[in-house]
C-alpha cells in the first residue's frame, strides 16, 4: 500500500554521497514503495539537509527486516558505548 | 492495436493556473480516440506510470499522465520528487482536482478526442480516481486498489488522508474496482463497505478481487506482481472502458 507514513528527526552530523561530504539536518523516515529495491515495501530513510536540494540528499531503502536489523545494531553500538564512558 | 504511436512531454495549465508537465502518449491516426488520464502513484511519476499510459495509447486511448509533483521541482528525478512529496507533506486534495481537471479538459480539447474521458490510477492513484469520480465530469473510472476511501490511517500518522466515501453520492459514471483479496489497505472489509455504498447510492459499479493477490498486482516490477491478476485486469479494464468510452 502507499501508506503515508512518515516521520521526521533532527539530526546533527553529515552525510557522504557521490564523493562529497555535506551536513544534515533531518533524516524523513517512511515505509512505503521503494523508487529503487525491488522490494513490495521498505524503510526509507532520506538524509537531508534543508537547505539544500532534495537531489543531494543521501538516500536508503532496506527490507523491512534488514532496516531492524540496522536498528538492533546501531542500538547495540550506542548502548555499547554509553557502558563504556 | 495500434502499432504507430506518439509519446512526450507536454505543459497543461493546472491547478491554480500554474503549468505543470505531462506525459501524453496517443495512437497515430485521426482519431476520434477516447481518453485516458493516467494518475500517477506515490512513488511519482516514473517509467512504470508513462509504460502504463503508452499501453493505452497502443490500444488505441489518448492517455495523460500529468506530474503531480512538478511543482515540488520541474526537472527532479522521479525519486527526488517524491522525496520532496513525502518531506512536504504529499499533495492536497484541491490542487490534486486542479490538476486532474486541467488534464480531462487538454484531452477532451485535443482535435483526436472522441469527447469521452476515463480516469485510472494505481495505490494513491486509485484513491485519486475514485476521488475524480465524486468531483470531476468524467465519463468512467478504475480504482485499482485505492486505500483510504473509506478508512482513515492511523491518528498517530503527520498526514491526515480523510476517507472520501463521503463523497460518494456525487459520483456520475459508472466505476470498475480491482482489488486483491490478500490486500491489507485496502483490507476485502474495506472494498465490501465501498461496494455495499455504492450499491445503495444506486451507483454503476463493478469490482473484482483476484484471489492470489494482493496490494500491487499489477506492478510488473515489484515482487507483488501477479501475473494471473494483471492479465485478466488489463482485460477487464479494456473491455469497462471499450463500454464506457467508446
Amino acid at each position: 500500500m502507499c501508506s503515508y507514513i512518515v516521520e521526521k528527526a533532527a539530526l546533527t552530523g553529515s552525510a557522504k554521497a557521490a564523493g562529497t561530504w555535506r551536513p544534515i539536518t533531518t533524516a524523513v523516515v517512511a515505509v512505503d514503495h521503494p523508487s529503487h529495491a525491488t522490494l513490495d515495501h521498505a524503510l526509507i530513510v532520506d538524509f537531508v539537509n534543508a537547505g539544500r536540494p532534495v537531489s543531494e540528499r543521501v538516500a536508503l531503502e532496506l527490507s523491512v527486516a534488514s532496516a531492524r536489523v540496522l536498528i538492533t545494531a546501531m542500538q547495540t553500538a550506542l548502548d555499547a558505548f554509553d557502558e563504556g564512558v | 492495436m495500434y502499432q504507430g504511436l506518439l509519446a512526450e512531454t507536454v505543459t497543461i495549465t493546472g491547478s491554480r493556473d500554474e503549468e505543470i508537465s505531462a506525459y501524453l502518449a496517443r495512437p497515430l491516426g485521426p482519431g476520434p480516440f477516447p481518453g485516458v488520464l493516467v494518475i500517477h502513484h506515490a512513488p511519482g511519476w516514473d517509467g512504470g506510470s508513462k509504460e502504463i499510459a503508452r499501453r493505452f495509447a497502443a490500444e488505441g486511448y489518448v492517455a495523460i499522465c500529468p506530474n503531480l509533483y512538478h511543482r515540488f521541482g520541474p526537472d527532479l528525478a522521479p525519486d527526488d520528487a517524491a522525496a520532496a512529496a513525502r518531506a512536504g507533506g504529499w499533495i492536497t486534495t484541491e490542487q490534486f482536482l486542479g490538476d486532474a481537471g486541467a488534464a480531462v479538459r487538454f484531452l477532451r480539447g485535443m482535435p483526436v478526442s472522441n469527447g469521452r474521458v476515463g480516469t485510472i490510477g494505481y495505490c494513491s492513484g486509485g484513491r485519486q480516481s475514485f476521488l475524480s469520480a465524486c468531483e470531476l465530469p468524467i465519463d468512467a473510472a478504475v480504482d485499482c486498489y485505492g486505500a483510504f476511501v473509506v478508512k482513515s490511517p492511523p491518528p498517530e500518522l503527520p498526514y491526515k488522508m480523510e476517507p472520501i466515501i463521503d463523497r460518494a453520492s456525487k459520483i456520475s459514471c459508472p466505476i470498475l474496482g480491482l482489488f486483491g483479496v490478500e490486500d491489507k489497505n485496502p483490507a476485502p472489509d474495506e472494498v465490501a463497505q465501498i461496494d455495499a455504498e455504492l450499491t445503495r447510492l444506486g451507483k454503476e459499479h463493478e469490482f473484482h478481487t483476484f484471489e492470489s493477490a494482493g496490494h500491487g498486482f499489477f506492478a510488473v516490477d515489484r515482487p507483488m506482481y501477479r501475473v494471473e491478476a494483471a492479465v485478466e485486469g488489463w482485460k477487464l479494464i479494456l473491455d469497462f472502458y471499450g463500454r464506457t468510452l467508446r
